[in-house]
């Protein structure tokens, strides 16, 4: 409902995105002078959160991010998502792909179903972009264009009430309602329950502004109090010591959208199999071609601002499994529940010819123009890279 | 404690639940899901509305938030919605009216929506919208020959809730509330007049209830507050929720109060005047909690207050709270 979702939506998953692909980079590193040619290594790793962070903060992209639009479906987010994803050497498989946006899509539902006001959905938001700006410190020139869309955030947000921050949120609750999907982080921290449902602590600081509940005030005729009584529940709070930052720096205060993955915590899903929650989200995704329309035309304009470039070398580039082995992300495609299949759009199959001779158009000029320089070798790549700059 | 089963979870909008109580007949139950309302009849098997209004649009536009009126010569059942205003016989059967909102070509920076119903007046059916106006329709006993009488513009902000007076010895007849939450006090008539105004501090007022001159308002702080219709002075001030309030109700017989919030919790208050000062009181007398759940909606099932129910976020099914 609210037109100014998107951009938080977008940025938020992004930032997601990103913490997990940084802890399966890790995980898989191999030290630079022991990897094989089709190891990773951390040189790898540093590029490829390179090339995914200026691909999504182009300046083209997030000028379209930020109009003011409604919040279009899964199907079409999780398409930008696996453009994003593919914006550099890495590849990652349909199962893989599939694990990926369910990880982020259920961690970003559990900040925004946790922020204590709706308005702290702001600094969920400058937590991803603090992180972000941590991955890319040694690259001047990206880190002004991550500088940028925060100072567009701070520009576009800061002003909003707080009964328009409730309304982003509510959109946002919407977009996500029925999402159970376990994951064995959240299962392991206590903070997700077997039946895949968030857990809603009553006890903690209270949001900033908000009192302790407990007092009863009565006021008479003049306006002076003249009564207090109090009540008692089951819940504990106490009042927080103070307010996080909405500033370009600051002290976010609140842990919400800070990175949770660490090397030595592989992080799995379970689906959740059939149930009665489910039926909603097949009912979406099998909505009828009409729809579709709309949501293409969405995708031709963001992807055409996205500048993505093919790897050298051809169509191989490097796998990174979100599984621990290859016979596990195997199974997890094969026995993934029907109701839960993405259905990511295929824009070439679209049947409508005017329409694919538009994105056929808009998906040639995201071919790389001239071809790289150096040779196909993956070192030498890098050194031409290096030389470069 | 019962449980129904909605063939949906609930949204989490202000106010997502609605309940009409038929003398000597089990109640009848709707909560909104996206676009659809699910609706629980005490007859029939269960039913569902879709919000009305694709046209050039992207999608089935979002529902915001749906109400049984109850008229003396009819009850309507309305819908309201990123597009417009859906009305139909209390079923859920036949749709009676249709009105459209000036959407713009464009998305614009600020959203537009249908907000807050209520019936007012013994005789019309008030709609808040995103602009702060308030819709007045003129209901014909039967048929569908509604007419919008009245436009009410004096909000600044998006309207939130609506509430007209139950109980008697009222100051005015209709209470609207928005995002800032300023209230406003309207006498109802062939022309509405505002008898007042309660300027807000900038915490959104998300739903609002008036009985016996007296409102009730909850905030997106958690407080409850209490004010007098007549003169708009404060008379009592509840920090009674942790996070922010969605939903009020009242039972008129009792002036029994049910306050649910995001903090999971659900909490019976009793309004009383004190017979000596004349001072307005409310004192605390039940707490439920709704384990893991942010609660969306919450009304009661009878005019004594005596029994209660309640929709959450993500949850497929109305609880239900009555006497053990």
């Amino acid at each position: 409902m609210s037109a100014r979702t998107l951009p938080l939506l977008f940025l938020n998953l992004g930032g997601e995105m990103l913490y997990i692909l940084d802890q399966r980079l890790r995980a898989q590193s191999i030290p630079g002078e022991k990897a094989r040619k089709d190891e990773w290594t951390d040189v790898d790793r540093k590029r490829v959160m390179n090339d995914i962070i200026t691909t999504m903060f182009n300046k083209k992209f997030m000028e379209e991010l930020f109009k003011p639009q409604d919040l279009y479906s899964k199907k079409a987010l999780r398409t930008v998502y696996d453009r994003l994803a593919h914006a550099s050497i890495m590849r990652l498989n349909q199962a893989s792909m599939d694990k990926l946006y369910d990880l982020m899509t259920m961690a970003f539902k559990y900040q925004v179903l946790l922020c204590p006001r709706p308005r702290d959905v702001l600094l969920v938001t400058f937590n991803h972009l603090d992180a972000i700006k941590d991955f890319i410190s040694d690259s001047p020139g990206i880190l002004n264009q991550v500088d940028e869309t925060f100072r567009q955030l701070i520009e576009t947000y800061s002003c909003l009430s707080d009964g328009e921050f409730q309304l982003i949120r509510q959109t946002l609750l919407i977009f996500f309602q029925d999402m159970h999907i376990r994951v064995s982080l959240f299962l392991k921290d206590k903070v997700q329950n077997s039946n895949g449902h968030f857990v809603l602590p009553i006890s903690g600081p209270v949001p900033w502004g908000t009192e302790v509940p407990g007092l009863i005030r009565i006021f008479n005729h003049k306006g002076v109090e003249v009564k207090r009584a109090e009540f008692t529940t089951a819940g504990n709070y106490f009042i927080p010591q103070r307010e996080g930052s909405f500033e370009l720096y600051g002290d976010r205060v609140l842990k919400l959208g800070t990175n949770m993955y660490s090397v030595t915590r592989p992080v799995e899903t379970h689906m959740s199999g059939s149930s009665k929650t489910l039926a909603s989200q097949a009912k979406e995704n099998i909505a009828p071609n009409p729809l579709a329309k709309e949501e293409l035309n969405f995708l031709a304009r963001l992807l055409g601002g996205l500048d993505i470039q093919k790897p050298a070398g051809g169509d191989t580039g490097f796998r990174l499994n979100l599984f621990t082995t290859d016979e596990e992300e195997e199974h997890a495609a094969q026995t993934r529940p029907e109701e839960l299949s993405y259905k990511v759009i295929n824009i070439e199959a679209t049947q409508e010819p005017g329409r694919r001779a538009e994105l056929s158009r808009i998906l040639g000029e995201l071919e790389v123009a001239e071809p790289r320089p150096g040779s196909a070798e993956k070192g030498e790549d890098l050194l031409a890279l290096m030389d470069g700059l | 404690m019962r449980s129904l089963a909605l063939r949906n979870s609930s949204s989490a909008l202000y106010n997502n639940l609605a309940v009409l109580c038929p003398p000597a007949r089990p109640p009848a139950f709707g909560a909104v899901h996206g676009t659809i309302l699910s609706l629980l009849g005490s007859e029939g098997p269960p039913r569902q509305l879709q919000a009305r209004g694709g046209g050039s649009a992207l999608s089935t536009p979002l529902l915001t938030q749906a109400a049984w009126c109850e008229l003396p010569a009819r009850v309507l059942l309305v819908l309201t919605s990123q597009r417009g205003v859906q009305m139909y016989e209390s079923d859920g059967s036949t749709m009676v009216f249709w009105h459209a909102l000036d959407v713009p070509e464009h998305p614009a920076a600020h959203s537009v929506f249908a907000r807050g119903i209520s019936a007012a007046g013994g005789r019309f059916i008030c709609v808040g919208t995103s602009f702060g106006a308030v819709l007045v329709f003129d209901i014909p006993p039967k048929g569908t020959n509604v007419t919008l009488n009245e436009v009410l513009e004096q909000h600044r902000d998006p309207i939130t809730d609506i509430a007209a007076e139950q109980g008697q010895d009222g100051a005015g007849d209709l209470v609207t509330a928005d995002d800032s939450g300023t209230l406003c006090l309207w006498s109802t008539g062939e022309e509405f007049t505002l008898l007042g105004q309660i300027p807000g501090s900038g915490c959104t007022c998300s739903s609002v209830t008036l009985w016996n001159g007296i409102v009730a308002a909850g905030y997106g702080n958690g407080q409850i507050r209490l004010w007098e219709a007549g003169s708009g002075r404060i008379c009592a001030q509840v920090s009674a929720h942790a996070r922010w309030i969605y939903a009020l109700d009242l039972a008129p017989l009792t002036g029994k109060l049910l306050s649910g919030a995001e903090d999971s919790f659900v909490h019976v208050w009793k309004l009383s005047r004190n017979p000596d000062t004349d001072d307005i009181e409310i004192q605390h007398c039940h707490a439920e909690c709704v384990t893991d759940t942010q609660v969306c909606g919450a009304r009661f099932c009878d005019p004594a207050g005596d029994t209660f129910a309640v929709t959450g976020y993500d949850l497929s099914e109305i609880l239900c709270y009555g006497p053990a």
